[in-house]
């Protein structure tokens, strides 16, 4: 369909809208380019007043860590040539060797193997390549822009930020999966049943939804330190304490995002025709057997929306995990923190800006994959009510 | 569906929220007007220094906690009514300040200081993220179809950023002579330290949450900007109605559910600033509520932490968002009594 004549803007207005749509653009994308510039440049080019010395790094260059412009059509070759397997071959791939029943573990399994190939491409076989190389390519073999790895080693071996990573991965899988299963339940039931009790039900959620999470970790906190003293009458010496365990933090963030949970999946409910639920009852399903054999298999999408929401709650929270967890069980967000304190040097600040771009680095690729559900989950709640 | 399988499906989800919100609710209802402190005694101490000739007894006296059986130290739990938020909101000094007249002073106060920073923080990104969206959206709107994919994706990455990570981002920009910091210093002409004093660092912690909430707003707007009704469009436009009219007349009356909606969600979210005081390290300068409460919550330097100071300040908290949010929740009501909802 094409725009009426009298609905098109003037050139003036078109050029103020898209001059304005590129600054917004810019806008969004600099803040978080720029720190990935700086992570890979020694502490004094990466604060360097001048823009153009954070992009280059003289001083990077002149300790000898740099690309050279053979480095760099290497690397762009090696970035396009994964770009391409990724979009063409990997799909391919993974639809021919999977059983179309469990296409979903060959996906995990691909993008397993990808990831995998990629580091071992980009930290082992390019850098290998490029020493063998650069010798004897003369004035092409000097480096052009400074560029180096040595925080990121810093951050990841020395100060063993793959636990704090391990952490969060242990707390997102399960904030996401609990919160799902919970949450489809009870969402589903939320969206059938028409009752007032359902109505208030929302309702009550929706205040939930309004309490600031200090509130709720102030009741939290005195009960899970002495939880091990509350609990002994039931459990006994095996009483646990809650405070500090990852388990703990996982359901006490499943329940602080389950209000909006079950909003957005009452929604997705909502858009699957009733009829079709109504149908299986007909032929005899109970409603849980409509639910398993009619509704969980066309749902998927709703819930993978969903999904990516609890995703990140659980991964981008600062002040629960941080006051319920102790330091040895922190997730990659508090933990970050540590570099700041009262004796922090520029290494360290550069050092914090690498394990920053480390824990942006999923989400890039989180936007990138879902792009599409994360737009639908946004409007889910406010369009369609 | 019978009320009994209602309750099964909605069982699970209900018992999680009733244990980990509702009942951590009353906790802290109940924490607020109470106090649990170690016992002391006073106990004389005498000590006796050996001498010449004759011994040197001192006698003092020295409080201590009592000690159980165990060797732990013995704690008591007793009502003290308001105690607690007379503590938090120091309202001996509010009203010594009063009388004096030094109102000024009183936004020294912590408390006082978090909840200034917190409602000027709230009704200032409010309005200017519902009008930066809106303009975003229609941009994009506007602009050629082959475009929209990529702008859709490069807007969302501020929104998908842990808050965290988002605000040091812009504050490694600034911070020292970071580049932002020495343009502006080039095109202002003057020195420029923005993390000096409180009010630079208010404007760019405003900034970061207009960043960070505008992609929401604009993914919003944008699906609510494709289900404009055309003819109505059409019949402004032989009306004689301006690009601006139809914008004033049409596309913001058929919008107002979602700025509504996006008002609910940005009051309550807004309301709850916390990572930025964390992200800019402002606890020097400016402070939030929810930060307030987070401070009492983390141990000093004896290892204890303010619970019940805590639990006051969080009920604060909670009454603000409550009084907050009575306006727009009765629009919403409104609307959902109308059947638009």
């Amino acid at each position: 369909m094409s725009t009426p004549k009298a609905l098109r803007p003037s050139p003036a207005l078109r050029l103020a809208s898209n001059g304005f749509l590129a600054f917004w653009c810019l806008l969004a994308a600099f803040p978080l380019c720029w720190i990935a510039v700086m992570s890979f440049k020694v502490p004094v080019d990466a604060f360097a007043s001048n823009p153009f010395s954070v992009l280059f790094g003289p001083e990077t260059r002149a300790a000898g860590k740099g690309l050279s412009i053979c480095d760099l059509l290497l690397g762009l070759g090696a970035l396009w040539a994964a770009f391409r397997l990724a979009t063409q071959r990997l799909p391919s791939a993974v639809v021919w060797y999977s059983p179309p029943r469990y296409r979903w573990l060959g996906w995990i399994i691909g993008v397993l193997v990808f990831g995998l190939a990629v580091v071992v491409v980009f930290y082992g076989i390019l850098p290998a390549l490029s020493r063998v190389i650069n010798p004897w390519l003369g004035p092409l073999g000097k480096p052009l822009i400074g560029l180096t790895l040595e925080h990121y080693r810093a951050v990841w071996v020395e100060n063993a930020f793959y636990r704090n990573f391990l952490n969060s991965l242990l707390v997102t899988t399960g904030v996401v999966t609990i919160s799902l299963t919970v949450g489809t339940l009870a969402g589903y039931g939320l969206a059938r049943s028409g009752s007032t009790l359902a109505f208030w039900l929302l309702v009550v959620a929706l205040i939930f939804r309004a309490l600031p999470h200090s509130v709720l970790v102030t009741g939290y906190l005195p009960v899970f330190i002495k939880s091990a003293e509350i609990l002994r009458p039931i459990f006994g010496d095996a009483a646990p304490t809650l405070y500090g365990k990852p388990w703990a933090v996982i359901f006490v963030l499943v329940s602080i995002n389950q209000p909006f949970t079950l909003w957005m999946l009452r929604s997705f409910f909502q858009n699957i025709p009733r009829e079709l639920d109504e149908a299986a009852r007909v032929d005899g399903c109970t409603h849980f057997q409509a639910f398993r054999r009619v509704i969980m298999p066309v749902m998927w999408p709703g819930v993978i929306t969903a999904g990516l929401f609890s995703f990140l709650v659980g991964y981008n929270d600062y002040l629960t995990t941080s006051l319920l967890l102790d330091a040895q069980n922190m997730t990659m967000v508090p933990a970050i923190t540590s570099y700041f304190n009262a004796e922090t040097t520029m290494t360290d600040q550069v050092e914090a800006v690498a394990a920053a771009v480390s824990i942006t680095a999923p989400l890039f690729l989180l936007v990138m994959v879902f792009q599409r559900q994360i737009v639908g989950g946004l409007t889910a709640g406010a369009v369609k009510g | 569906m019978k009320l009994k399988t209602f309750a099964a499906f909605v069982g699970p989800s209900l018992f999680l929220m009733c244990l980990f919100i509702a009942a951590p609710l009353v906790n802290v209802i109940w924490q607020s007007f109470h106090i649990t402190q170690p016992i002391m005694e006073t106990v004389a101490v005498e000590t006796v220094t050996p001498g010449f000739l004759t011994s040197t007894v001192t006698v003092e006296k020295v409080t201590r906690p009592v000690l159980d059986e165990k060797g732990q130290v013995k704690t008591e739990t007793r009502f003290v009514g308001l105690q607690s938020y007379r503590n938090v909101m120091a309202s001996e000094k509010v009203a010594a300040l009063l009388e004096g007249g030094a109102w000024g002073e009183i936004l020294k106060i912590d408390f006082y200081k978090a909840l200034r920073f917190t409602l000027t923080f709230t009704l200032i990104t409010w309005p200017l993220v519902i009008a930066f969206g809106l303009a975003v959206a229609l941009a994009v709107n506007a602009a050629v179809k082959a475009i929209r994919g990529p702008v859709i994706f490069v807007s969302l990455l501020p929104f998908i950023i842990t808050p965290v990570i988002g605000a040091l981002s812009i504050r490694w920009l600034f911070v020292g002579d970071g580049i932002m910091t020495a343009f502006l210093e080039w095109w202002l002409e003057r020195d420029i330290a923005m993390f000096a004093q409180g009010w630079t660092i208010e404007v760019l912690m405003l900034f970061y949450r207009i960043w960070h909430v505008v992609p929401f707003v604009f993914v919003v707007f944008y699906a609510g900007l494709q289900t404009v009704n055309m003819d109505t469009l059409e019949s402004a436009i032989i009306d004689g109605a301006s690009r601006w009219e139809r914008l004033r007349y049409v596309v913001v009356p058929h919008l107002m559910p979602l700025i509504v909606f996006i008002s609910l969600i940005h009051l309550m979210d807004s309301y709850r600033v916390f990572d930025e005081i964390v992200g800019f390290t402002s606890q020097g300068h400016v402070i939030s509520l929810q930060w307030l409460t987070y401070d009492f919550l983390t141990p000093d330097d004896s290892g204890n932490r303010a619970i019940s100071r805590a639990a006051a300040s969080s009920m604060l908290t909670m009454i603000g968002i409550v009084i907050l949010l009575i306006a727009p929740m009765r629009r919403t009501w409104a609307q959902h009594k109308g059947g638009q909802l």
